[in-house]
Order: structure tokens, then sequence, then C-alpha cells
């Protein structure tokens, strides 16, 4: 078994284990990654948590994360639900649906930078087709956040497929059983459907929160965490203090923050879930 | 007589639920889905038909669907003014390798997990599921110090090594295929007198297909799309990943953004995403179903 497994024990050791150790060490040293780091104690993280950016940085990502996470879901299960039925080109809404999904990293983002263009975007054009006129998108402030939002409501596809698979998984004599009973569709939803698949909206809930406090690539290529730092993300901020401004330890100080913050997250979502959550067979996982 | 009754039946059972009310459901549903589709599908169409203006067009408004003129040039264009070519030539092979490198070592490590009882298996598996919640940007720094001290900034080495040691999710993945494969395959593998490693390399990874697959189309998107890693180590342009050197498209040195080279690039990076997608899409949707990852 070990002569197995070695390639993965010395890689978490060396990819994983060291690097979350090491950046540990760092975040109590003034470290600017050239010259041997110097030990300072709490200073980095008194110091960040005086700093307004990095509050800032909290709140984008915590806004983003509470308001795109939850809709997500809900349109992925919403989509979801419309294609569990029985209805002529599934296959086909299916797949066009779950497409834009794999469009993703760079290649998304350069598309919605010109979507999101107002003056010759493709949003305030469709807008203005019902005679809204538009706002700047990503040039204002006030709506930056928001257009990244509405922009990871395209990436929907690939829950909606789970959500789908996990449709289909549950068994059709406990529906006809609820139908029999008299149960109406919505009431079958909130009873059985949703128990039955709840395992899967648990486990799509956690990627998704853990995903997004770590979005950078839109704020990289699209704002630049601007303006006004109104998309400066925290990862975009680690990324930005370790490798532009030479901050490693400040920077390691952020990375053990948001480890932390990932671990607790998830493990309230577990706790959570313990109460809502159905797993077929007993509390076996 | 049989018949006639049970159409009275059926009449009687039209009669109280009308069936128009659910056909009325799933016309609203089609129309609904008509819709989306529709919604999400612009910005693909728009795409792929800004790849073909001329720039003076890009920036009219409203925006054309159609281009007044082709012009096929722009796909010409982007490779002399971005060195487009080396980056996709770059993306590739790094994509390629590490495609390959997932596959061996997550297939040999999750073999290791899944037939074997070892001391510690149990923990070490607890621990391999805990990476997979593991933030890269927790552990960068570090890894970039130990990668420039080897020297290996700017080289694609940071890009590539870490796949030869397994990945959480495919390891995870192929443990739960390999689990279940029927014992008897095994037994009759060692009365012929075949090793362990044998019995992996004959019997398990043949019986595999459908799940390396997945792995495989897995890892080369995460590898072909990843900007954040590249970012960090490569900083001459001949060594950009596409991601990186696209990214630079919106950076200030364009006074006007190209955007029909935005979108030439854009179609580009898809295309191997799409062929993979046709190719593959059944095993696709299984093998997502199948992780529960996107």
């Amino acid at each position: 078994m070990y002569a197995f497994i070695s390639p993965w024990i010395i890689g978490f050791t060396v990819f994983a284990l060291f690097p979350i150790l090491a950046s540990l060490y760092y975040s109590f040293t003034d470290y600017d990654i050239i010259h041997s780091p110097r030990w300072v104690g709490l200073d980095n993280y008194r110091e960040m948590f005086a700093d307004d950016l990095y509050w800032n940085s909290v709140m984008v990502t915590l806004k983003y994360t509470f308001i795109s996470v939850p809709l997500q879901l809900l349109l992925a299960m919403g989509f979801a639900l419309l294609l569990n039925q029985k209805l002529p080109f599934k296959g086909f809404f299916r797949t066009a649906m779950y497409f834009p999904s794999m469009v993703s990293g760079v290649a998304m983002s350069l598309l919605w930078y010109w979507v999101f263009n107002p003056q010759i975007g493709l949003f305030n054009y469709v807008l203005s087709w019902f005679g809204v006129k538009g706002p700047a998108w990503l040039m204002d402030p006030d709506t930056a956040l928001y257009s990244l939002i509405i922009m990871s409501f395209w990436g929907v596809g690939g829950a909606m497929i789970i959500f789908l698979a996990g449709l289909q998984g549950v068994p059709t004599s406990l529906l006809e059983a609820a139908r029999l009973d008299g149960a109406g569709r919505l009431s079958i939803f909130w009873h059985v459907t949703l128990p039955m698949i709840s395992p899967v909206l648990l486990f799509q809930l956690i990627l998704g929160v853990i995903e997004s406090f770590q979005v950078f690539t839109q704020a990289f290529v699209m704002t630049h965490g601007g303006p006004n730092y109104s998309t400066w993300f925290y990862v975009y901020g680690l990324y930005t203090s370790a490798f532009k401004e030479y901050r490693a330890g400040y920077s390691s100080a952020m990375a053990w923050i948001l480890l932390i913050v990932v671990l607790i997250v998830t493990y309230i979502i577990m706790k959570l879930s313990n109460r809502y959550v159905y797993y077929e067979g007993g509390k076996s996982r | 007589m049989i018949t006639s009754n049970r159409m009275q039946e059926s009449e009687v059972w039209t009669a109280n639920r009308p069936r128009r009310k659910v056909d009325f459901t799933r016309v609203l549903s089609f129309i609904l889905l008509i819709l989306i589709t529709l919604t999400m599908l612009m910005p693909l169409v728009f795409m792929v038909t800004t790849s073909f203006k001329a720039q003076r067009e890009t920036m009219q408004y409203p925006p054309t669907l159609f281009p007044d003129s082709l012009q096929f040039s722009n796909y010409v264009d982007i490779f002399s003014r971005l060195q487009f070519g080396t980056m996709y030539q770059n993306s590739l092979m790094i994509a390629g390798i590490t495609v390959l490198a997932t596959l061996l070592s997550s297939s040999l490590v999750a073999y290791g997990f899944a037939r074997f009882r070892g001391t510690g298996r149990n923990l070490m598996f607890m621990l391999l599921l805990s990476t997979m919640m593991l933030p890269y940007p927790a552990i960068m720094i570090p890894q970039f110090v130990l990668f420039s001290k080897l020297g290996w900034v700017d080289t694609f080495l940071p890009l590539i090594v870490p796949a030869f040691f397994g990945s959480a999710y495919n390891i995870f993945l192929l443990r739960q295929f390999f689990a279940n494969l029927p014992e008897e395959l095994f037994d009759a593998g060692r009365m012929d007198g075949c090793t362990e490693i044998g019995m992996y390399w004959k019997i398990a990874l043949p019986l595999s297909g459908a799940a390396m697959a997945t792995v495989a189309i897995f890892s080369f998107i995460y590898s072909w799309n990843d900007l954040l890693t590249p970012v960090l180590y490569l900083n001459s342009s001949d060594m950009f990943t596409l991601p990186v050197g696209m990214a630079s498209l919106t950076s200030s040195k364009f006074r006007v953004a190209p955007w029909h080279l935005l979108m030439v690039a854009s179609v580009l990076a898809l295309l191997p995403i799409v062929i993979l997608f046709i190719l593959a899409q059944k095993r696709f949707v299984e093998g997502i179903v199948l992780t529960g990852i996107k």
C-alpha cells in the first residue's frame, strides 16, 4: 500500500503540509521573499486588522459569496427542475445550459468584459430594448461587484447537471407514493425531493462558498480590483501584497486567516447539515 | 365491454384532473427553457460573430449580430500581434503533461487507497479529503519560495511537477471507482501469479476507462484555464500560457480595447474544450455526476 500511495505522501508533505506550516511561520515575520524572514511576532496580524483595505477585501468577498452562492444554487435547482420533465429537445436545452459553465477563466472574463461595456456592450443594448438605460457596470464602483455576481450566474450549468442527476436518482416509487397520498407538487418537492437531494445540495454549497472565497481571475482580468477597490477580492489583495508589494509576511497572515475561515465555514455547514441533510441508510457518512 | 369501461374510467380521470393544466405547466416550462437558453447562449453567439468583425465595426452601437464583412484575417492577426502561437503551444504542452502525470499518479495512489488496509490508512484518507478544501492561495507563498529556491521560476516545472504527486479530487474519484471493482477479478489475477502492480496495470486500469476519461478532462480544463499559478511563475512573454497572455489584452497598454482580437482569443481558447466536449459529451456528463464537481 505504501508503495502505491507514496507519491501522494510526498506530495502532501512537500506541497501541502510544509507550505501550511511555513506560511504560519512567515505570518509572524517581516519577509520580502528575497531576504531572510525577520521575526516580528504578531505585527502582521495587528497591522492587518487595523487596515481598512483588508476589511474592504473581506467585505467584498463576503458580499459576493453571500449574494452569489445562494442565488446560483437556487437558479441551478430551478433549471434542473425545469429540465427534469418530459419535454421536447431536452437534451439540447441541457447541453446549451451546461456549456457556458465550461467557459471559465480568462475567456469568460474577456467575453463578459465586453458584455458589460457601457457603450458598446451587449448588456446595456439588451436593456435598451426595454427602455432602460443601463449603468456603467464594471466602471462604476456601485455596480462593479454586482456585475461579477451576475456573471457568476452564467456558470450555474455545472451545478445544474449535478442537481439533475440527483433529481433523477430520487426513486419514482417514493414520488408515486406521495402522489397517491394526495400530496401536491410543491409538497412533494418540499417533503420528498428536497430531502432526497440534500446531500448534493450541501456538497455544492460547500464547494460554492470555498470557490467564491478564492475569486481571483475576474478581478485580475476585468477590474484590477477597482474601480475604487469595489472588487478588491481577498485573494486578489493577498496576491497583490505578496507579489507586487513583496510583503510576503503580511500576505501569509492573510493566507492563514483564509485557511481558518474556510475550515470554520466548512465545519459550520457540516454541523448545520446534520440537522437538515438526509443520508440514505442513516448517518453513515 | 372491458375496453369501454376503461375508456369511461379514463374520461372520468380527465374530467376530474384536467389534462390541460398539466400541459400548461409543461408549455410554460418549455417557453421558460427557450428564454433561458437564448439568454445563456447570446454572449457566446456574439463572441463568435464579433471575432470575425473588423475593429471599426466592433466599436459600433448597437452591436451587430452578424458582421458586415467576415474578417478571417483576425485569426491570422492574433498570431502575429500576440505571440499567440507560442502561448497556445505552451498551454497545450503544460496541459498535456499535466493530464498524463495526473492520470498516472492519481490512479496509482487511488489504487493503493482502494485495495490495501495498512495502518493509518483511514487517517491518511481523511487528510487527503481535507486537502480538497485547502485553498491554493493559502499555500502559494511558501510554494513560491520553495520553487524559487530550486531555480524553477520562469520555467514550466512549478506548473507540471505537482501533478506527478496526485491531486486529491482525482484520487478520491478513482478510489471510489476502484473500490467498486469486483474482488473476484483480483483473486483470479492473484491465482495467475499477477503482482499488485501487474493487477493495477492489467486489471484495474483497463476497466476504468470512464473514470480515467473524466479525470483527464477535468485536469485538462483545470490546467488550461489556470491563471493564478502561471501568473506567479512565468515572467518572460515567450513562456506565457494562454490565460496569462490573454489577461494582458485588457491592460492599459491598449488605448482602445481590441475587441475583435479579444473575441478571437476567447474563441481559440475555447476550441480544445469544445472539441473535448463534443468527443466525450456523454462521458462528460457521467463524469460530472460521478464526481459531483464542476
